[in-house]
């Protein structure tokens, strides 16, 4: 593997699995605070899994650059993670948490899907194990939005409110990074317009049976990866805590 | 000292549970995928079962003192992903021993898993019944579905297909 290309594949890497992590901990903030028993349970489960999914691409990473996942996870600054905004966001009510989940969870399993087709084979290898999993997060999640969108008058007011300030967001997911079309034509990578137009395909009509309607502005705010709200660095500073109170304890 | 036979370390794994449902090894389970000898040094290859679960790596520490156990100092326990562990290689003789333990095994499914993955019918691991209903199917470990017996008027877990 040429240099360029390893390089490139480690900045993916490093993106998809800061996605899981940063998503996992907003998800883990439920713990205690579901609306029933078994919301908390499943989301509980499904921030478990992603964690599982992070360790993944981050052991993956490892082999090609050495790092170790925990210093990644554990002693970087904010300004060096690489997940979308969407999901560095506070988890905000019931509503939002569901929504912001089946859009990504969506654009996950689509991903996943094309990843298995993937010319590196351990990156093919890795999403196909991780796709099975990820099949019951949207079938969790597309419920619950059907759930809520035909609902009660509020829980279509909460969802929608959700809706106008996601979905711009969500459009950071497609953007590719920086030289990644070098990635898509050695057929590492799925093209991010093609995963865009399938997703949006899926997800639009789906809101829209949900008696949900798409905002017309599809302007992420940002489209570097760099990019971070003040809600990460508040996120990091919980979640690096207990570590960071002796780097060199051993767990 | 003789050195220990490809069967006597498959043997000595079969003796490692799964930390969690302590009644079935990692070999019946279907984790354990091959094992290599190579003059002094074993490999012991296993695969995961779900990504984020926290017992993989007790049973990998479990699987390396197994093997330790025979006299064999040189032994590495290395994780593969390809092929992704499925359910479906769950031994029929652990499908009864987790219905014994009180979890519903997994519904077979041919590797065609969104055929079983939402299926609302598992079968009471007490009484048999199949009037069941899933109530989440997420449950308190990763690998299990909540479910309720409308005959023994009770709950019961059902090992999560994949």
């Amino acid at each position: 593997m040429n240099k360029t290309i390893q390089q490139l594949l480690t900045q993916k890497l490093l993106a998809m699995a800061d996605d899981e992590l940063i998503l996992a901990h907003r998800n883990s903030e439920w713990i205690g605070h579901g609306p029933i028993l078994e919301e908390d349970i499943a989301l509980a489960n499904i921030a478990q899994d992603e964690l599982g999914h992070a360790n993944v691409w981050y052991e993956l990473r490892q082999t090609l650059t050495e790092e170790e996942p925990d210093e990644l996870v554990f002693f970087r600054e904010a300004a060096d993670f690489r997940n979308v905004q969407l999901v560095e966001l506070p988890r905000g009510d019931w509503a939002f948490t569901m929504l912001r989940q089946y859009l990504f969870d969506a654009y996950e399993l689509l991903l996943l899907d094309m990843l298995q087709h993937s010319d590196y084979q351990p990156l093919a290898k890795a999403s196909a194990k991780i796709c099975n999993e990820e099949i019951y997060h949207l079938r969790h999640t597309s419920s619950w939005i059907k759930r809520l969108g035909l609902g009660t008058e509020e829980s279509n007011q909460r969802t929608q409110a959700a809706l106008n300030e996601l979905w711009a967001y969500a459009h950071q997911l497609f953007v590719p990074l920086p030289g990644e079309s070098i990635l898509v034509d050695e057929n590492i990578v799925p093209d991010m317009g093609v995963l865009y137009r399938e997703w949006e395909e899926r997800v639009r009509p789906y809101l829209t049976a949900a008696n949900l309607t798409t905002p017309h502005n599809q302007t992420p705010p940002t489209t570097s990866r760099s990019d971070h709200t003040p809600h990460l660095t508040q996120l990091l500073s919980e979640m690096q805590k207990v570590a960071r109170l002796n780097r060199d304890a051993v767990w | 000292m003789k050195q220990p036979t490809t069967t006597q370390i498959w043997q000595a794994l079969d003796q490692v549970k799964d930390p969690e449902i302590p009644v079935v090894s990692v070999v019946e389970m279907g984790i354990v995928r091959e094992v290599t000898v190579e003059g002094d040094a074993v490999r012991v290859t296993m695969t995961p079962t779900f990504s984020g679960c926290p017992a993989l790596d007790v049973m990998r520490r479990d699987m390396e003192t197994a093997v330790h156990q025979l006299g064999i100092e040189d032994v590495t326990v290395e994780t593969v992903l390809h092929p992704p562990w499925s359910t479906d290689w769950i031994t029929d003789e652990a499908r009864e021993k987790l219905r014994q333990f009180g979890l519903a095994p997994p519904q077979k499914h041919g590797g065609d898993l969104i055929s079983v993955a939402f299926l609302d019918v598992a079968v009471c691991p007490r009484c048999g019944s199949k009037n069941t209903t899933i109530k989440n199917s997420f449950g308190p470990t990763l690998c299990r579905m909540l479910y309720y017996c409308h005959d023994c008027q009770d709950a019961f877990e059902q090992f999560k297909p994949l």
